[in-house]
């Protein structure tokens, strides 16, 4: 593989000025009714009244035709926003995967009814989803999955299982879970991927705290829950497929290694105008890396722009990205000590320990660092 | 003209660059065949405009050319006859016709030092930054001291003779003008270096057999080359961020991130290829060592990762915790600047 075909020359197209102006300004307002505590959550932070207001100024739903009340923009639009959002620690995570994933997967597989039904609402930042993959028995190992969803005589679906590690999902409306429609199939056939409107009898959605105390990520139980005939998005047993096909999208982004911005952010200043030598090369080098995972991503963007679907680079994007927030923890507990005493010092002290308590889950979410580094390897042709 | 370079560079290297050809230039030999197939393509002068002869290529075209000779590593001062030739018709001088002619910074009357190629090159050109002057002179009759660096690559001390001036002019260029832009030409050879690199380990992997299967069937040989490819994309996409923000003056924190980025990678790079590769790697015969000692080599010369990070930190910690998005973001904003 020669890796001069999979990242060329990070472009932004000209033009995206205003966008990014008017969003930079938009955010230095909110900025100041928030904490540092609250901006360290990262797109883990929840605020359905802000994500109603980024609906309201447009910046919601951007790649997502007028007609379904989006705004006809390019990924590049999409890639401004999101970058300028997760780097000041906006709380987007209310509207993040219903924006960045179910709103594309809808428009994408989906009948012109539930693009109907389901787009505007989304775009308005009023409507929120949550991605069911991964089971108690079906973690990397994704094609294990065995909640079903059987076909009735009547043409309903009836709906039994477990989903687990479900973020957000007792916040949420509605879940693209992907299911087994076919009782009889193994691994990645007999797949298909329904709509779950969360709200169901037969639904039960048990937050699971985690280690930091917070409870983002949930247990959805499915006990013979009835699906309208409509449920299903897309083909039956098209749902493997359906699933992969917007990984670019999930993985090349830049949360993922926007996650420790706050953090950074709060080190900078921190350490003030003047830092030793040390200071200044560990600052230094945080900085030199998340500018090349913002080139790397912004070169994957454009290929998803043209029409392409970088996965491979995309999940180097991940693997590395997410390394980077991580790493950004073990700068921070390099230079902790090193702070000068203030209230600057103890609020880096503090997100820090937030940052830290969340850091594991950096290159757990979205598909682990041995499975991108097993994606990897089959581009390089060693698997 | 970017695809037209690259194939153009890349056969030309693949044609005429052997390990017999890299070893003899390891023992000082001058590679006079390359480099007159180079002079013949023009390429000397390719990022000089085409008024003045040149081929008028931008940094974002420059960069193919500079990660082709770091993926053969090229044993010819092409790059920096590139950067010279350039610099010196931004300065409103004649760049010479034929010649490698390399880059320094200092004064024309004192000793000057690392000067890659020095002792093959025809011509120097010097930026007397205290002097705010920038000079053509002639290396004929310079008494040179030589000097190689980890990669066995000329790395010499030069007294220039007393009439080598050739022409000069004055210069507005910072005094870190020509490290700067060294430390961009580096960065794009480590980037293609280890592109290469990871081509030849992931090869190399496939067809080593031990256990009964290939190693790289092993899962812990794949997270590694896996890792090796993350270094080798990430100084690809650091390397073409600095090229790409370069236009009459390169970038200086887009080549300071680009230098610390593929500084690191070439360090853990060069380590994984050559824990794929065992011992066989590690012998002289192998040809591996022609790409592993250049980026242990290019890693340190016009500043190392550390040097860099810490000017880039410094310039981050001056702007501050409110300045440090907008700096990381500001030199994309719009179009990036054109010759």
């Amino acid at each position: 593989m020669n890796l001069l075909d999979q990242f060329g020359p990070p472009v932004l197209p000209s033009g995206l000025g205003p966008l990014r102006t008017s969003v930079r300004a938009f955010i230095a307002e909110w900025v100041t009714t928030s904490s540092a505590e609250t901006r360290a959550l990262s797109w883990m932070g929840f605020d359905a009244d802000f994500s109603r207001l980024l609906g309201t100024r447009g910046w919601l739903g951007l790649s997502i035709p007028r007609q379904y009340g989006g705004h006809d923009a390019s990924p590049f639009e999409r890639f401004v926003v999101s970058e300028e959002l997760l780097a000041a620690g906006a709380p987007v995570t209310a509207h993040w995967i219903a924006d960045r994933q179910s709103a594309p997967l809808i428009l994408r597989h989906g009948t012109e009814a539930q693009k109907e039904r389901y787009l505007p609402a989304i775009c308005a930042g009023q409507m929120y989803f949550c991605i069911g993959m991964s089971e108690p028995a079906a973690g990397s190992d994704l094609a294990s999955v065995r909640t079903k969803a059987i076909r009735q005589s009547d043409g309903t679906w009836a709906l039994n299982g477990r989903k687990v590690w479900t973020t957000n999902a007792d916040r949420c409306h509605a879940m693209i879970a992907l299911v087994r429609t076919d009782p009889a199939s193994e691994r990645h056939a007999g797949l298909s991927q329904v709509i779950v409107d969360l709200t169901l009898p037969g639904v039960m959605v048990r937050p699971i705290k985690d280690l930091s105390g917070h409870e983002h990520f949930n247990e959805v139980t499915f006990d013979d829950v009835r699906l309208e005939p409509d449920a299903l998005i897309g083909m039956e047993g098209d749902g493997w497929a359906q699933a992969t096909s917007e990984l670019a999208f999930e993985r090349s982004g830049p949360e993922r290694f926007l996650s420790a911005m706050t953090l950074f952010r709060c080190l900078v200043g921190a350490v003030g105008p003047a830092p030793d030598p040390r200071q200044a090369m560990e600052i230094g080098r945080l900085a030199a890396w998340l500018i090349a995972l913002r080139s790397m991503s912004i070169s994957v963007t454009a290929q998803l722009a043209a029409g392409q679907d970088p996965v491979w680079a995309a999940s180097c994007v991940k693997d590395l990205g997410t390394g980077y927030e991580q790493d950004t923890v073990e700068v921070a507990m390099r230079l902790i000590d090193s702070l000068p005493p203030g209230v600057k010092a103890e609020t880096t002290r503090r997100v820090l320990a937030i940052t830290q308590s969340m850091a594991p889950s950096f290159s757990l979410r979205g598909g682990t660092r041995e499975i991108m580094r097993g994606i990897l390897a089959r581009g390089l042709g060693v698997r | 003209m970017r695809t037209l370079l690259q194939e153009t560079i890349e056969r030309l290297l693949a044609d005429t660059v052997t390990p017999d050809l890299l070893r003899a230039a390891e023992t000082g030999a001058w590679s006079s065949d390359l480099w007159a197939r180079i002079e013949e393509l023009g390429l000397p002068l390719a990022a000089v405009s085409e008024d003045l002869g040149g081929a008028g290529a931008t940094w974002s075209n420059i960069v193919v050319i500079a990660s082709a000779c770091g993926a053969a590593a090229a044993p010819i001062p092409l790059l920096e006859t590139i950067l010279a030739n350039k610099t010196l018709t931004s300065a409103g001088l004649q760049p010479p016709a034929k010649g490698p002619n390399v880059f320094a910074t200092g004064s024309a009357s004192r000793s000057l030092h690392d000067i890659p190629w020095g002792r093959h090159a025809r011509w120097l050109t010097l930026h007397d930054a205290s002097a705010g002057r920038l000079a053509l002179h002639s290396l004929a009759g310079a008494n040179i001291r030589p000097g190689v660096n980890v990669a066995g690559e000329p790395r010499d001390s030069i007294s220039l003779a007393p009439d080598s001036l050739i022409a000069e002019a004055e210069t507005s260029a910072a005094p870190v003008s020509m490290m700067l832009a060294g430390a961009m030409l580096r960065s794009a050879q480590m980037a293609g270096a280890l592109n290469r690199l990871t081509e030849l380990s992931a090869d190399y992997a496939n067809e080593r057999i031990q256990f009964g299967r290939p190693i790289g069937k092993f899962q812990a040989v794949q997270q590694q080359l896996a890792l090796l490819a993350t270094q080798a994309a990430a100084a690809i996409a650091a390397a073409e961020a600095a090229f790409l923000m370069a236009g009459q003056d390169v970038d200086f924190v887009m080549t300071a991130s680009a230098k610390a980025v593929t500084g690191e990678a070439a360090g853990k790079g060069a380590g994984i290829a050559h824990a794929v590769f065992g011992a066989i790697g590690f012998t002289h015969e192998h040809a591996l060592h022609f790409l592993t000692r250049r980026l242990w080599a290019w890693r340190t010369e016009f500043g190392s990762d550390s040097y860099w990070a810490g000017e880039l930190g410094q310039a981050i910690a001056a702007a501050g915790e409110d300045g440090l998005w907008p700096l990381v973001t500001g030199a994309f904003e719009e179009t990036p600047p054109h010759d």
